[in-house]
């Protein structure tokens, strides 16, 4: 296991005003992997999200990564934030952005540079280089995001709900590009997202988690073939079936206190 | 075309308003007849033999130099104080009672404890500038730090930013906002306090020679002092604004298009 989160549990507060987040989490994610995990609005995704990155400490369990139990943001680790506006720094240029994690790399200078225009072309940005993230459309915006993860040469990637704010259209395009830039700068991806849709076509495998206090569903595999397409795989039946299970399994419990 | 429009008639206005006010004073000092408001036109004339340019390198520049280096020592001092106030609560938290029983003392009280310690010379006023010019700035600096977004902190952790590389390309940019309005709000309180400092135990300065004028009843001499300190205010703040809206464009534009969307 690259990644394993071994009963995780966070809890906010003390005694009767505590609130448990996350109750008991396990699981694992194997290298080159590309694992969704998906639950209802509100089950503490982003805590668990920030319990993986070490900006959080869990309250009980850990989350070990090459055995080694994370105490503080690894640095083969990157994460995209779905608030890409408050991510990028507006007063630095797409260079400057994605550059910045690498400065204390210790890279030779045109090393740096040399990561720098190869992630930003990676992702679609040739032209806006030296503009700034303010200038740039909101889907735009996040390529750069996902630009400075992929320079900073990430083992694993950790994106929490990085197309949550973007229209339709830019976001099955963002989708693909996620999927092209993994196979080419290998790494292992954990995708946070609430779209059940999207964690189907994306992931090899989809963790499906229950309301807070949150612990895992199911855990389930996507054998739909590689590469996928956003028209010819979400015609296959496999797309559908899968689809119908996790929505299933995430708005069960609700019916219960909604009849209808 | 309405907006070219408007930007014109504005203009028009900036420059109209205070003509017609100089002309309606020239006009109602010329026939006033008083010893304390001199003819509009006096004045000019004392102003122009006294500033074009006598008492540029006597009076203007020795105030001038103690404006800018209190100043520069004021934002040096904020800046440099501000940061580590500003990034750990505890040390906010034990330092606060203590700015705020300094920025509270009324600045003239300092007066005369400058001149006894520091003695009468540039020193005392450059302190007096300076005492007062820090508290704004760091303030605001304080304010512009602990204001910085979470998400924005989280990414700098994340992707291992820290030191220096943080403070230059983080925090003080995020803050440089905060920080610069801050440092206009300083910038006229340091020309109150170079004027207020130079009318007590001076031998220069614009300050000291309002003061003389008036002890020496020449009284246009006065006005032509008083008239150069609202120009310098006016210059000042304008140089001010011309250099924030090219250190901060990025936030003018940064502004603008959030709100666009």
């Amino acid at each position: 296991m690259l990644l394993e989160i071994n009963h995780l549990g966070k809890t906010y507060g003390e005694g009767a005003d505590a609130t448990h987040a996350v109750g008991d989490l396990s699981f694992g994610i194997s290298a080159g992997e590309f694992v969704c995990v998906v639950g209802p609005s509100g089950c503490g995704k982003t805590t668990l999200l920030k319990c993986m990155s070490g900006l959080l400490r869990p309250s009980t369990g850990k989350v070990a990564l090459r055995d080694e139990t994370i105490s503080g943001p690894p640095e083969t680790m990157a994460l995209v934030f779905q608030e890409y506006g408050r991510s990028l720094l507006p007063w630095l240029s797409v260079r400057g952005n994605v550059a910045l994690p690498l400065r204390h790399k210790k890279l030779r200078k045109d090393e740096q540079a040399r990561l720098v225009e190869e992630a930003v072309g990676a992702v679609g940005l040739d032209g806006f280089i030296e503009r700034y993230p303010w200038e740039l459309s909101g889907g735009m915006q996040q390529r750069v995001a996902i630009a400075r993860a992929l320079a900073y040469q990430p083992e694993i990637l950790l994106m929490d709900e990085p197309f949550a704010s973007v229209d339709a259209q830019t976001r099955g395009d963002l989708e693909d590009l996620i999927l092209q830039v993994r196979d080419r700068y290998d790494m292992t991806i954990l995708f946070v997202t609430h779209d059940i849709d999207e964690s189907v076509y994306l992931s090899d495998r989809i963790v499906v988690l229950s309301p807070s206090p949150t612990e895992v569903k199911e855990i389930l595999d996507v054998d739909l073939p590689r590469p996928r397409d956003q028209v010819a795989t979400k015609e296959l039946p496999e797309f559908a079936h899968l689809r119908a299970h996790v929505y299933r399994q995430i708005k069960r419990p609700q019916a219960h206190g909604n009849p209808e | 075309m309405s907006g070219r429009r408007r930007r014109f008639v504005g203009l028009g206005l900036e420059i109209l308003v205070p003509i017609a006010v100089l002309a309606l004073w020239a006009l109602w000092s010329a026939g006033a007849d008083s010893f304390y408001f001199p003819p509009l036109t006096e004045i000019l004339d004392t102003f122009a033999e006294t500033w074009l340019f006598e008492r540029v390198g006597s009076d203007v520049l020795p105030s001038l130099a103690r404006l800018g280096v209190g100043y520069a020592i004021a934002v040096a001092i904020a800046v440099a104080v501000g940061v580590p106030l500003g990034l750990s609560p505890a040390v906010r938290r034990g330092a606060s009672p203590i700015v705020e029983f300094l920025r509270a003392i009324p600045p003239p009280a300092l007066i005369p404890f400058g001149i006894v310690v520091i003695g009468v010379g540039d020193g005392y006023k450059v302190f007096t500038i300076a005492f007062v010019c820090i508290w704004p700035i760091l303030l605001n600096t304080i304010d512009g730090i602990t204001g910085i977004d979470p998400t924005m902190n989280d990414t700098t952790k994340v992707y291992g930013v820290r030191g220096v590389d943080r403070l230059r390309k983080v925090v003080l940019p995020a803050a440089s906002p905060q920080i610069f309005a801050g440092m206009r709000t300083s910038l006229s309180l340091a020309l109150i306090l170079m004027v207020i400092s130079e009318m007590v135990a001076s031998s220069n300065g614009i300050g000291f020679f309002v003061l003389e004028s008036q002890r020496s009843f020449a009284i246009p001499e006065m006005w032509s002092g008083i008239l150069l300190l609202g120009l310098l205010g006016y210059l000042l703040n304008a140089a001010f604004l011309l250099v924030e809206r090219r250190v901060l464009a990025w936030h003018r534009g940064a502004r603008a298009s959030a709100e666009g969307t």
